[in-house]
């Protein structure tokens, strides 16, 4: 049975690159395996960094989707 | 990647020192050892009592560069410097002064911003930086 974890929100919107990914580390050192974030950016470089960032971390993308101009990326602690 | 990214900052400019304090934070948002060389103007811009100080811009900017510069701050960009404390908050940040340069600015460990670790030599930095990468800006 799938236990539905709550997502914790990371607002980045209206911070420049690199902060939106320096937000998103932050949240990975004290997050624990499995612990889902839902980083919101306003950053255009953010759409490649933070997929880039997941790939070289071992954290998983779970999602990416826009939504009234803000990017959410759904990404689980590895 | 585990090898160090290595910065040796000689210029001066808020432009300058923006583009090394992203390299930085990438880096160590990527969990890469960063060490950083402070020479010349790079390190009088860490004086504590300049360090949130406007440094201009490069020549090669211009006002139309120096204008673009304000306006990403005016949108709420961090500073250099506080883009480097969340970088050393986030990861291994070492910031050190180059020896001989504090000599030329006649400066004492004092006079630098907590940001900077300490005082070394080239020698001591190259231990450092090992086989990494050492990119001059």
């Amino acid at each position: 049975m799938n236990v539905a974890i709550t997502p914790t929100t990371v607002d980045a919107r209206g911070l420049a690159c690199p902060m939106p990914i320096v937000k998103a580390a932050q949240w990975a050192k004290t997050a624990e395996s499995g612990q889902l974030m839902d980083l919101l950016s306003t950053d255009a470089g953010a759409l490649k960094d933070v997929p880039a960032w997941c790939r070289s971390t071992g954290n998983e993308l779970v999602e990416q989707r826009a939504e009234a101009g803000v990017q959410h990326f759904l990404i689980r602690r590895a | 990647m585990e090898e160090p990214l290595n910065l040796v900052l000689f210029s001066g400019t808020d432009d300058r020192l923006q583009a090394a304090s992203v390299l930085a934070a990438g880096a160590a948002a990527l969990g890469r050892p960063v060490n950083v060389f402070l020479q010349y103007w790079a390190l009088d811009a860490f004086r504590r009592d300049r360090i949130d100080a406007d440094h201009g811009v490069s020549p090669e900017a211009g006002a139309a560069g120096a204008d673009a510069m304000h306006a990403l701050r005016e949108a709420g960009q961090s500073s250099w410097a506080d883009t480097l404390r969340a970088a050393k908050d986030l990861g291994d940040v070492d910031i050190q002064a180059c020896s001989l340069s504090m000599d030329l600015l006649h400066l004492e460990p004092s006079d630098l911003d907590p940001l900077v670790d300490g005082v070394e030599g080239v020698t001591a930095f190259y231990g450092q930086a090992g086989a990494g990468q050492v990119l001059f800006i």
